[in-house]
């Protein structure tokens, strides 16, 4: 048997949802704050399996989702630029920013490759000499180290032509800004992997500064039943403690290497959040040292709008998606079946905004597995 | 994008120490194989270990005593459920 076939046998996940169905006795409200979580709560049918008085509601945890319109635009400025070759995660290519998408922009010419790793960009820039490749950043503490690591390489290589224009968020300082400003929380479900990089003790203010129970749970589905029972056992104790459910990958001070690399390359900056606007420190930049590695140095990023030649001045007004909830969805303050477009205008197949865009996204995974559990 | 899932390494290449040649190991899941970066590996793992993987890097090496206490705990709770039925 390999490990994780014991994480998936239905079985053991049957027995913990009986244990977590035997220890919720009152109404508790749990949240995600982690996309992978989102949708394996649907995948692996847990949600059909939750005790009906017990909500979980996803927070800001997507990183597509969370990424604010303004900085989609930033993209398209980039990408408009014909010497650049703008290097992406596949969900960032449909996620529309005031004046359309990167996929519209390719449409029109522009040079815009999805990569499936911060090292592929690398690789594109050794490959493609003549051109600048951008890449976009975007992640929590698990990926802002990936990309750490490709802009340590472009440096040892003394690669000019590769960039990186960064979104890289931090998972602490939005945790404070969602508890900071009056929740109705019992207990977060802490990211498994984003604990992985920054270990158990970046979660701990959860117990010592908000008084509230949080388990980190990892991805299989008795990893995410186990992490449930334990959370709605400390909820029901009112115990304010935050566990490691997910000990065979998490270590208390995570991963001290990669914490490292994030912090010799990247320092942190305000960054705007879709939902949140901007939170201070909760971004991360290069440092002065890594300046030609940062697209924002090295490229003008006005905003500009697509017009029938190409990309044009324009106003930096920037507008989200007319209608569009995702703010309030990644924020907890409403269920993607709220929001008046959902399954109507808004679809898997012609998504109105990022939560429905990005496989991670709320509104994407209750669509495609429907309303199981509620 | 955050789908992080373990794999078994096969192999380790590229411990010369040369950017051009970094740190990488061959490993499989499900059948698939790639090859992943060890740059920010907090564990050098060894053929036959698991690291969860994310857009092409290892992440960590999972530790073996401490997935003898992961499921440890997850067959306490399992347990637990048994009696409510
Ligand atoms: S359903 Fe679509 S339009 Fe509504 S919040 Fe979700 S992504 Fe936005």
């Amino acid at each position: 048997m390999k490990p994780a076939d014991v994480y998936r046998d239905p079985e053991r996940v049957r027995r913990l949802a009986a244990r977590l169905a035997a220890t919720v006795h009152r109404p508790l409200r749990f949240m995600e704050v982690c996309g992978t979580h989102t949708v394996n709560l649907f995948r692996f049918g847990l949600r059909a399996m939750l005790p009906p008085e017990l909500e979980v509601v996803s927070g800001p945890g997507c990183p597509v989702c969370v990424t604010a319109a303004v900085d989609i635009d930033t993209c398209l400025a980039a990408a408009a630029h014909p010497e650049v070759e703008f290097a992406t995660f596949g969900d960032l290519v449909r996620v529309p920013g005031s004046c359309g998408t990167l996929a519209d922009l390719r449409a029109r010419g522009a040079r815009v490759t999805v990569v499936h790793s911060p090292a592929a960009a690398v690789a594109l820039a050794r490959a493609e000499p003549g051109r600048l490749v951008v890449f976009a950043g975007i992640g929590f503490e698990t990926t802002a180290p990936l990309t750490a690591a490709a802009i340590v390489q472009a440096a040892a290589l003394a690669l000019d032509n590769f960039c990186v224009l960064s979104f890289h968020k931090r998972m602490p300082p939005i945790i404070d800004r969602v508890l900071g400003a009056g929740h109705r929380l019992d207990g977060l479900l802490c990211p498994g992997h984003v604990a992985a990089i920054a270990g158990r003790r970046a979660f701990a203010p959860l117990a010592e500064v908000y008084g509230l129970p949080g388990v980190i749970g990892g991805f299989e589905p008795a990893d995410i039943m186990l992490a449930l029972v334990r959370l709605a056992e400390l909820a029901g104790r009112g115990a304010a403690a935050v566990e490691n459910g997910y000990p065979r990958a998490v270590a208390e001070n995570g991963n001290p290497a990669a914490q490292a690399l994030t912090d010799r390359v990247f320092i942190p900056a305000d960054a705007p959040w879709r939902g949140f606007g901007t939170v201070p420190g909760s971004g991360l930049v290069p440092r002065e040292e890594f300046a030609r590695f940062d697209a924002r140095r090295r490229l003008d990023l006005t905003p500009r709008k697509m017009g029938s030649t190409g990309m044009e001045p324009a106003a930096a007004a920037v507008s989200e998606p007319a209608g569009c909830r995702c703010g309030d969805v990644v924020a907890g303050r409403c269920r993607p079946p709220d929001c008046g477009h959902f399954g109507r205008r808004c679809t898997s197949t012609a998504p109105v905004g990022p939560c429905m865009v990005s496989a991670e996204g709320s509104c994407a995974a209750w669509f495609r597995y429907g309303n199981d559990g509620e | 994008m955050c789908l992080a899932i373990p794999m078994r390494v096969i192999e380790i290449s590229g411990t010369s120490g040369d950017a051009f040649d970094p740190p990488a190991a061959a490993v499989e899941a499900d059948g698939i194989r790639q090859n992943v970066r060890l740059d920010i590996v907090d564990r050098m793992p060894a053929p036959g270990n698991y690291v969860i993987v994310h857009a092409g890097f290892a992440l960590t090496t999972l530790d073996e005593e401490q997935a003898r206490a992961n499921l440890a705990l997850l067959e306490e709770l399992a347990a637990g459920g048994d009696e409510t039925r």
